[in-house]
């Protein structure tokens, strides 16, 4: 039997290894969102057997009704409220609990593993616990609020809170994750650049922090921003579970109207518009971190 | 010597936990010196170097800078410049902005130091200008100034070296500690930095402690060697001194290129009229060469042509292995055949077997 050319036998090796994920990746991620691309362009209801093609008028639903706007608002102040927060906080956390490895070790890991049980936890189990913590009458928040002399508040079904309530679950559910990354960077930091910050000049807690920590924590940072932003645009489950969007639409956000529309009224087209918005919104996040951002932080 | 010490270690000693990391050293600096710590990893050599430079405490003993007690000052109150084996340069800070740190945080307020709002700060102008004009004059001793702008990842190990330096000598410390600044430079560059220090060292006129485990850059650079083994100094003296009368064994193993030939007294050795048989000996290859008339043979196992020398293996009708070197045209013998080997008696050390301490050839005999 004649052999084939080198050349020939490693394109066939290749092939072997790259084809079937390649063909997966087409079949599985590709694909579908085609899909969805094209029926977000017509007025297909799940279970019908034909669709008419509506052009943009989905995107000028989701855009122009109010509540697709209100939707849209909503995700957009609450990403702006649980970014910085959850970031700076698992920031700070994350550099208090690496200086304590230094004087108490031991309960620096138990203050790690108690900040991470959250991100450890499911979201709609910590739901329930939540409902209990926030209930009007009987929630501890509610009565500690009474007992400070304050006053009881709706904190889930008053219309003008409920958006920050949920803004503070969803910074709680995410402080942990980030101080675990944070953690991370710090102790990749290397000792010698803070001796020498301090040889420098440099050594008290400020200029230490400014010199060294926050310049070397960058591409930290900004993987961390990159994680925390994509999770909260995907705010879901605690929508779902504790407020269902409510009342009256005030904590609607675009993955729970994408779940309402598609799921529950079964309008595939518009539900795909607003998979698209979605998908655009973190493609152009991504895209941000790689082009951008990225050059600037790993100091090339 | 008669120049003023200008750092003093006294009985420091440093313990991490249960071990002894450091034990009751005592080292002198004086002015003008270049002093190098030498030893093997682990010995305590880099611990010193903190402890002179304020990033580490002595557990017990005193650190005197110019005489003064200075166990309250932290590193930058001591004004000692360090320059780190890893260069410890700011990645994200320009050559400029590295060799300028230590001058923006000693002349510029908090607020003078915010990037493009600080410039409106009262008085930061001038001192803008100063530092402007000193990192351009550092720059210019070691020829950074074409890369002034550039990010240190995108430098070269010796121009990451000379930033190191430039960032040391910009505040005008009153000394420089350097700590195996040369150790990831290539053999050749290695060479040609070491010549630069030195002359750096004219120029400054301040004294340098350098801490290396290559005996040959300690040798070739220092005018005070300081062999430290264990976490204790083991000698201390100019490179003569340690190459001519090291104080025990160690010391002589340590020092020098080729390493030192010990004979036991059953070695063979034995029969060289007028020394003590309890003694180890110990003869550096460069002081046993092929002679006619020598005093004692060896089997030749290998020689190495060097060019300038030709080192050779060898090995004594005992069994034991010995290192000679001979001049470069010396005609090498046969494999397996016998050398007679010769060695001036003045160059013989003498050790004790059992604390491996020297012993003048007076004591001995």
């Amino acid at each position: 039997m004649r052999r084939l050319p080198l050349a020939a036998r490693d394109a066939l090796t290749n092939t072997w290894l790259v084809g079937p994920a390649t063909l997966a990746m087409l079949m599985f991620i590709f694909l579908p969102v085609l899909i969805v691309a094209v029926l977000s362009f017509t007025d297909y209801q799940f279970g019908a057997r034909s669709f008419g093609w509506i052009g943009l008028e989905n995107y000028e639903k989701l855009f122009g009704s109010a509540l697709g706007r209100r939707a849209i608002t909503n995700t957009l102040l609450y990403v702006a409220i649980v970014i910085p927060a959850a970031v700076g906080l698992g920031l700070l956390v994350a550099l208090g609990l690496h200086r304590m490895m230094d004087w108490a070790p031991q309960l620096s890991n138990v203050l790690r593993s108690v900040y991470f049980l959250p991100v450890a936890a499911t979201l709609v189990a910590m739901s329930v616990a939540w409902q209990m913590v926030l209930h009007p009458s009987l929630g501890v928040v509610n009565q500690t609020l009474v007992g400070l002399g304050g006053e009881p508040r709706n904190w889930l079904s008053d219309r003008s809170i409920v958006l920050y309530t949920l803004a503070v679950i969803g910074i709680w559910q995410t402080v942990g994750y980030n101080m675990v990354l944070f953690l991370a960077g710090l102790v990749a930091i290397p000792p010698e650049l803070y001796d020498a910050a301090e040889v420098d000049g440099a050594g008290g807690n400020w200029s230490r922090f400014w010199t060294v920590t926050w310049p070397m924590l960058g591409p930290t940072t900004l993987f961390v921003l990159v994680i925390t932003a994509t999770n909260a645009f995907r705010v879901f489950e605690t929508v779902a579970t504790l407020t269902q969007g409510g009342p009256a639409f005030a904590s609607d956000t675009l993955v729970y109207a994408l779940y309402r529309e598609g799921f529950v009224y079964f309008k595939a087209g518009y539900a795909s518009a607003i998979t698209m918005v979605f998908f655009a919104v973190l493609l152009t996040l991504t895209l941000m971190q790689f082009r951008i951002v990225e050059r600037r932080v790993h100091y090339r | 010597m008669t120049s003023q010490a200008v750092l003093e270690l006294r009985d420091v000693t440093r313990r991490f936990g249960a071990s002894t990391v450091l034990d009751a050293v005592n080292v002198t600096v004086r002015d003008g010196s270049f002093t190098a710590l030498l030893g093997a990893s682990g010995c305590g050599k880099s611990t010193t170097l903190r402890i002179m430079a304020g990033l580490d405490r002595p557990t017990e003993g005193e650190v005197l800078l110019s005489g003064e007690n200075v166990a309250d000052k932290t590193a930058y109150e001591r004004n000692i410049a360090m320059v780190f084996q890893s260069y410890a340069l700011y990645p994200h800070l320009t050559v400029f902005q590295n060799i300028a740190l230590p001058l923006t945080m000693r002349h510029l307020n908090a607020f003078s130091r915010v990037p493009g709002l600080g410039r409106l700060a009262p008085g930061s102008a001038t001192a803008r200008e100063l530092i402007t004009k000193k990192v351009t004059e550092t720059a210019d001793i070691l020829s950074l100034a074409d890369l002034l702008h550039r990010k240190p990842n995108s430098l070269s190990g010796g121009q990451k070296q000379r930033v190191a330096l430039g960032r040391a000598l910009v505040r005008d410390p009153v000394m420089f500690l350097l700590d195996e600044p040369l150790s990831n430079l290539d053999a050749r560059l290695r060479v040609k930095m070491r010549s630069e220090l030195v002359s750096l060292h004219k120029r400054t006129d301040r004294p340098f402690v350098y801490v290396t485990h290559d005996q040959v850059e300690a040798m070739a650079m220092a005018d005070q060697i300081i062999v430290m083994i264990k976490g204790k100094v083991a000698q201390a003296g100019s490179p003569r001194d340690l190459y001519d009368r090291p104080a025990d064994k160690e010391v002589a193993a340590f020092i020098g290129t080729n390493s030192i030939n010990f004979f036991e007294p059953d070695d063979g050795l034995g029969q060289m009229n007028g020394y003590p048989v309890n003694a180890l000996i110990g003869i550096r290859p460069e002081h046993l060469a092929p002679a006619a008339g020598g005093h004692f043979g060896a089997r030749l196992e290998t020689a190495e042509f060097l060019g300038s020398e030709t080192v050779l293996g060898l090995r004594t009708e005992r069994g034991k292995e010995i290192l000679a070197i001979a001049p470069g045209d010396y005609p090498v013998p046969a494999p397996g055949s016998e050398v007679r080997l010769g060695v001036s008696p003045e160059r013989l050390h003498l050790f004790d077997r059992q604390s491996g301490k020297r012993l003048n050839a007076e004591h001995a005999r």
